[in-house]
């Protein structure tokens, strides 16, 4: 399907996933999840996997999944991160499954993971080192011997998941494992609906799925995927910002108007909306870019998460401002997106480091053609 | 759709076949265009159109232009991106039979007769007024600000025909002949040096009735038709990555590495981005949009585009330092093409500056988004309800 048009299909997908937030991820659903010892239900996560089967959509029916392509996750990851669904979203749907995509699934026991995460009966985080969203295999420093991992990653999202997938040096040789042990110690995050643990190995047991080149591969290929993915998740959340602040200036009444009338808020939500659309178009565009082969996926991912990691802390710390002092407060949920903004932001590379990434493939490439007239007086 | 995309690209294939773009003289060309349907793909058959998805004009474009036609928007911007779409929707089919084939064909440029000294923002207090006279309207007034008036065959007028009225229920919509007694075009200087707009002088200027586009006192619903079209027009950027202002910036970043700092680079990257952004939001809008007329997401484009603009003359100013400093010729010239605004990068600065006044001031756009598009509350008003001539001017 041609770019930006969505099929019956997708907005039946979009329709239902939103209801299914509404009842299982709630504003109050999600403030008791942020504050349980997992950090989400279980059962909605399973009933996601199986029931719905929304956390494959990208994988083809050959691995077990439901054969569409990455623009479905993506409509699946907007509605996610409008609805802050807690989980293990960024690890298990964002990297981990792309990365057994990438490597085929039929590495040893790589097909029945798959499975397992696709179907939700099993969680994943992914302990691979980024530089700015991409693979730099000096940043690994977990060492691999005869089968067993040792070293430790500061942070890991979604750390304490069932399986991790880790990429480790034997020797010289880079390799991406796969390990259900590990020391994993939960760390208090900014955002407590998006879950981080340290992680260390002491000798632990590990399988190793894939090594070398094919290892790197997956790694950049989950790396690309991933982070289109949480542009995505980006666009939902600054988009249901957007929306709280528009109503609530609409409702607010101050000097006998409703403050949206002041064109100090009105032309701020205006500036909202301009970053929410943009974000929208490069985010979708970073999917189908990434889903037909029809754009350079380093280059459309980068536009895609500067683009996107600004608007949404933008949207953020101006829908704040916009409510005065109940957006500061603990009971508005503006704080709660605020907080996943920023952790957006940081993971996969920030909007600098997508725009060092930018110039590299657009400024450092450019060459002259000296049409351009410069008045020398 | 795919059908039409097809026949789209079967037409202007055929079309540069027949009349090879780089030979054949501008206005033979473009009549051409016209009578084969692609001068606005999305307007009735033998109107200039093929009464398919305006999406589709961007793929007409790529194979005229591509081989070597010239871009009809930047010889006759206002007739083109504007007026074109006023008379079909507002005129009778008479009308636009007659006035679209010059039009398109660049023989009679257009321009728009809008702006008044009292009236810019607030366009609908203006005061230039049309009175019936039989079969004709009598108009007296002053214009201000109206591009290439100096080489216009045709003016798109807005007139206040009832000053009892609220202001914008007193307002009619016409096209006004320039050539017509009573018509004075004076040029106007602009920080350029040079002239690309002017003031007209409307003394007794006559108007056949059949000039009127829309009833009489709905001039204003006319009026937007326009401006929606000409806030797309000028916002509408190419399809083409990296072209546009960005690239002139990207140009000077290429040309001049000893100039280079790291934080020019990321200013660059921003600005690149930026621009690919908006790219991305039209390319969007235009699948979306399918065949209908443009709606408010045109202000985004006009907004994100004149701020860009600016941007990108400013980045290029600081890049150059001392060098950004010189300029070129400040004699007085009337513009003749809009291509002429492609001098030297620092006139493109200064040309940039009125890219967020022109086509409505992005404070305006900003509410234009603020209630058109979000539905916010509209501003309080000092003059709701009453007759235009009770309201005070200045
Ligand atoms: C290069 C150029 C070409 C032009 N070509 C044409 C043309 O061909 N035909 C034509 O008819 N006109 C033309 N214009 C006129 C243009 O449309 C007006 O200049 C514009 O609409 C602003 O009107 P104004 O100049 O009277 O400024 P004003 O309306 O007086 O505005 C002055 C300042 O007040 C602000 N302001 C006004 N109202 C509000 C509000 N409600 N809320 C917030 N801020 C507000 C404005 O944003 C601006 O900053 C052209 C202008 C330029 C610069």
């Amino acid at each position: 399907m041609a770019e930006y048009l969505f099929t019956e299909e997708q907005q039946d997908l979009r329709r239902g996933i939103r209801q299914f937030c509404a009842e299982h991820a709630s504003e109050q659903a999600v403030r008791t999840l942020m504050e349980s010892d997992t950090g989400y239900d279980p059962a909605v996560w399973a009933r996601l996997g199986g029931e719905l089967g929304v956390l494959g959509l990208a994988v083809p029916e050959s691995m077990g999944g439901a054969g569409g392509g990455l623009v479905d996750q993506a409509v699946v990851a907007e509605e996610f991160g409008a609805a802050l669904l807690p989980g293990p979203v960024f690890g298990t749907v964002g990297l981990a499954i792309p990365a057994l995509v990438a490597l085929g699934g039929d590495e040893q026991g790589g097909d029945e993971l798959l499975s397992d995460l696709v179907e939700g009966r099993r969680t994943a985080g992914f302990a691979v080192p980024d530089r700015g969203g991409r693979f730099d295999p000096a940043l690994v420093t977990v060492t691999a011997s005869g089968g067993a991992l040792t070293g430790e990653l500061a942070q890991v999202v979604d750390g304490s998941a069932d399986v991790l997938l880790v990429a480790a040096c034997d020797g010289a040789e880079i390799g991406l494992y796969a390990t259900d042990a590990g020391t994993r110690t939960p760390l208090s995050t900014l955002d407590s609906t998006r879950r981080q643990s340290h992680v260390r190995f002491d000798g632990t047991p590990a399988r190793l799925l894939a090594s070398g080149a094919a290892a790197a591969d997956a790694i950049t290929s989950a790396f690309h995927t991933g982070a289109a993915l949480l542009a995505a998740e980006q666009v939902g959340g600054a988009q249901r910002l957007l929306d709280t602040t528009v109503a609530y200036a609409g409702t607010r009444l101050q000097f006998g108007r409703p403050i949206g009338s002041f064109q100090a808020v009105k032309h701020t939500c205006a500036d909202m909306l301009v970053l929410v659309e943009h974000a929208r178009s490069v985010a979708y565009h970073a999917a189908w870019a990434l889903q037909d082969g029809s754009d350079d996926p380093g280059l459309a991912v980068s536009v895609a998460q500067a683009v996107c990691s600004h608007a949404y802390q933008r949207v953020a710390t101006d829908t704040v401002q916009m409510l005065g002092g109940i957006g500061f407060t603990w009971e508005h949920p503006a704080h709660l997106y605020l907080k996943r903004a920023m952790t957006d932001a940081a993971l996969l590379g920030s909007a600098a480091a997508h725009r060092e990434h930018v110039a590299a493939l657009v400024l450092d490439t450019a060459t002259s053609n000296g049409v351009l007239a410069v008045a020398a007086g | 759709m795919d059908d039409h995309g097809e026949l789209v690209d079967k037409t202007a294939r055929q079309l540069v076949e027949a009349h090879d773009p780089r030979t054949t003289p501008h206005r033979e060309l473009l009549g051409a265009i016209f009578d084969a349907g692609l001068a606005w793909v999305h307007f009735p058959v033998g109107l200039g159109g093929l009464a398919v998805s305006r999406g589709l004009q961007a793929r007409a474009d790529a194979i005229l232009q591509g081989a070597g036609a010239p871009n009809p928007f930047a010889l006759n911007p206002i007739g083109h991106g504007m007026a074109a779409p006023t008379v079909l929707e507002h005129g009778s089919p008479e009308l636009a039979a007659e006035l679209l084939r010059p039009l398109a064909s660049t023989e009679h440029i257009w321009c728009q007769l809008f702006s008044e000294p009292g009236a810019g923002s607030d366009l609908a207090g203006l005061a230039t007024s049309a009175v019936r006279d039989g079969d004709e309207w009598v108009v007296n007034g002053q214009k201000v600000w109206t591009s290439l008036a100096h080489r216009a065959r045709y003016a798109l007028l807005l007139a206040r025909t009832d000053p009892d009225q609220p202001k914008h229920k007193g307002l009619t919509y016409f096209v006004l002949d320039m050539q017509a007694p009573g018509v004075e075009t004076r040029p106007l200087r602009q920080m350029t040096g040079q002239a690309e707009f002017n003031e007209v002088y409307l003394s007794d200027a006559r108007i056949p009735d059949r000039l009127r586009l829309g009833a009489v006192g709905n001039g204003w619903r006319v009026a937007m038709t326009t401006l929606m079209n000409e806030r797309s027009a000028i916002g509408g950027t190419s399809s083409v990555r990296g072209a546009g202002a960005v690239a002139d910036a990207v140009e000077l970043w290429a040309r001049r590495p000893d100039l280079h700092t790291p934080a020019l680079r990321d200013a660059l990257a921003d600005l690149w981005t930026r621009a690919e952004a908006q790219r991305l939001t039209d390319e969007r809008a235009r699948r979306a949009a399918g065949s209908g007329s443009p709606g408010p997401e045109g202000s985004i484009a006009k907004l994100v585009t004149a701020e860009l603009n600016q941007d990108v003359y400013e980045f290029c100013m600081e890049l150059l330092g001392p060098e950004a400093t010189l300029y070129g010729d400040y004699t007085q010239r009337d513009i003749q093409r809009f291509e002429e605004y492609r001098g030297p990068v620092q006139q493109r600065f200064l040309r940039s500056r009125a890219n967020t006044i022109e086509g409505g001031t992005s404070e305006v756009l900003r509410n234009i988004l603020g209630e058109r598009v979000l539905g916010l509350p509209g501003d309080l008003r000092a003059d709701t309800g009453k007759a235009w001539k009770e309201i005070p001017r200045g």
